[in-house]
């Protein structure tokens, strides 16, 4: 069998596609962190909960109302979303004027609370989620074995996120979203609607959240503290990456999926710590992240 | 071909004429510092006027309180009748006003073109982005160009073109010429002027009483937060004494 660097190459592209993998929710979760702190200034440590609920929700539409998982993978970021729009509504909007801390601290709270209301129903052995027979099986490719619908979480998420990512840049909707991200008193005397383009970006990032959660629902099992595990990580992927920048998270995402993936192959033991140490290194150099724009 | 396609409320300030602008007793805020104590004047359709005085006689805030960003006012502002003290600064832009900053406010994250096109049509019979081009031919030829990376002198064409895009009828204008050279100004001047004749109304926030006295109709000394003085155009240069104490130049 070929080797590089004494690795075998199934080995490599094995853990270089867990990788990928692996970045593709780190982009589309790190994704919608920045677009929600870029305008509204709040750190939503609940987008790991909304992650969790995604997958929940996929599995409750599968278990009580006999949708399958493409239903799911429009319908949750909706119910997903219209639950963050309510929880903006009803309480993030009144933090705006205060300190980050304080949104951190109600954001962090609510993800408590709800992870706490999910581990009280479901327990904690989580609860499995078939691929879909669409895309069960793989491809045998000359150097490893692709399965479907891992090649189908990297594609999606590639596709969602440059979807976001032209909507931001080349439409006016999200010339309004730039502007008033820079200068929302400015935005408002305009005549635009802030607070309702306020409203939209928390529900349109947590529904991004939630469509990372469908993905995942059958590469883990669905369990109350999936998105806890992952959201602390996607959090070191935001601060490398430099909190608000839209390109920059999609970016640092994959690549530090990739490298996460490179550490299994050559040095395991430092696998789960990696990200961690390249955080600490950016944040050395420099403190507002790769493509972050110091204030 | 851009008269054509414009709209003309009124050419000039007839007297006897309601105001467009009815400011009355006007306070103001910045969190527990009252800056305007009670700020009265009015704007006729058409009339250009400025409010003139030293830094920090609250013209800015003034302008502010209008548009509504000033988070704690009191008092009255009427715009063609209606009171909008209480309103939202979105709601008020919508009556068809129009806010140049002072900052200028141009989106380094946006081009030119993504600055002009920004704000919302509020009224019909504004200028199309080919009339603003010809006002500003400059903003065509940097129109891929991000908006900050403009001179001083285009960011403000930037600035007063996005607004006449809205249909604004009132165009409230903060130290346009502050900082440019004088072949700026000087074209900012004429801009003021044709506006004008186009039946805009302006309120023209200005240190520079030379500028003011080239385009407005009307000047108000504002000191410590009120209206000390009103001073027709006319007689600007009668009152040039009294103004050089005012303004303390």
């Amino acid at each position: 069998m070929p080797t590089i660097l004494g690795v075998p190459m199934q080995a490599l592209f094995g853990q270089l596609l867990l990788g990928l993998i692996n970045g593709s929710f780190y982009a589309i979760l790190s994704l919608g962190l920045a677009i929600i702190f870029g305008l509204l200034n709040i750190i939503n440590f609940t987008h790991g909960a909304q992650y969790m609920m995604g997958a929940f929700v996929a599995w409750m539409l599968l278990n009580y109302a006999g949708l399958g998982y493409w239903w799911a993978l429009i319908l949750a970021p909706i119910v997903v979303g219209i639950f963050g729009v309510i929880l903006e509504r009803l309480l993030i909007s009144r933090l705006y004027k205060l300190d980050h801390l304080y949104g951190l601290l109600l954001t962090f709270g609510l993800a408590l609370i709800i992870q706490g209301l999910f581990r009280n129903e479901y327990g904690v052995s989580g609860l499995p989620y078939a691929i879909p027979s669409e895309l069960s099986g793989g491809q045998r490719l000359p150097f490893m074995f692709l399965p479907n619908y891992r090649g189908w979480v990297v594609v999606a998420s590639l596709v969602v996120c440059i979807a976001t990512w032209l909507v931001i840049e080349k439409t006016k909707l999200g010339a309004y979203l730039r502007a008033a991200t820079e200068n929302p008193t400015l935005v408002q005397a305009f005549g635009v609607n802030v607070p309702l383009l306020l409203t939209l970006t928390y529900g349109f990032g947590v529904a991004l959240a939630a469509f990372a959660g469908v993905l995942a629902a059958p590469v883990y099992s669905v369990n109350p503290n999936m998105g806890a595990d992952i959201i602390i990580v996607v959090f070191a992927v935001v601060v490398i990456g430099g909190m608000g920048s839209i390109l920059g998270s999609i970016i640092t995402g994959f690549t530090l999926g990739l490298i996460e993936g490179l550490t299994k192959v050559f040095y395991p033991e430092a696998s789960s710590t990696v990200i961690f140490v390249i955080m600490v290194l950016v944040l050395l150099v420099k403190p507002a992240g790769l493509f972050g724009r110091t204030a | 071909m851009a008269e054509a396609v414009m709209t003309k409320p009124v050419a000039g300030a007839a007297a006897g004429t309601a105001p467009l602008l009815s400011v009355q007793g006007l306070e103001g805020w910045y969190g527990e510092s009252h800056v305007l104590h009670g700020i009265s004047f009015d704007v006729k359709p058409g009339e250009v006027v400025t409010l003139l005085g030293r830094n920090g006689a609250g013209k800015t805030t003034t302008l502010r309180a209008i548009i509504g960003i000033l988070a704690k006012r009191k008092g009255s502002i009427r715009y063609d009748g209606a009171e909008t003290i209480g309103m939202a600064s979105r709601n008020i832009a919508k009556l068809g006003l129009g806010y140049v900053p002072e900052e200028r406010g141009i989106f380094s994250s946006l081009s030119v073109y993504e600055n002009l096109m920004l704000p919302p049509r509020v009224k019909p019979g504004g200028m199309t982005v080919e009339q603003i081009y010809t006002l500003f031919p400059n903003l065509k030829e940097r129109a891929g160009s991000q908006g900050t990376k403009l001179s001083g002198g285009e960011q403000q064409m930037l600035a007063i073109g996005r607004i006449l895009r809205t249909g604004a009828k009132l165009i409230l204008l903060d130290e346009p010429t502050e900082g440019l050279a004088p072949v700026i100004v000087q074209q900012i001047g004429r801009t003021i002027a044709r506006l004008k004749t186009e039946g805009y109304t302006i309120v023209l926030v200005e240190q520079n009483f030379r500028f003011a006295q080239t385009v407005a109709d009307r000047h108000f000394v504002v000191e410590q937060g009120r209206v000390i003085d009103t001073i027709p155009n006319a007689e600007l240069d009668a009152n040039i004494d009294k103004l050089h104490t005012y303004l303390g130049v």
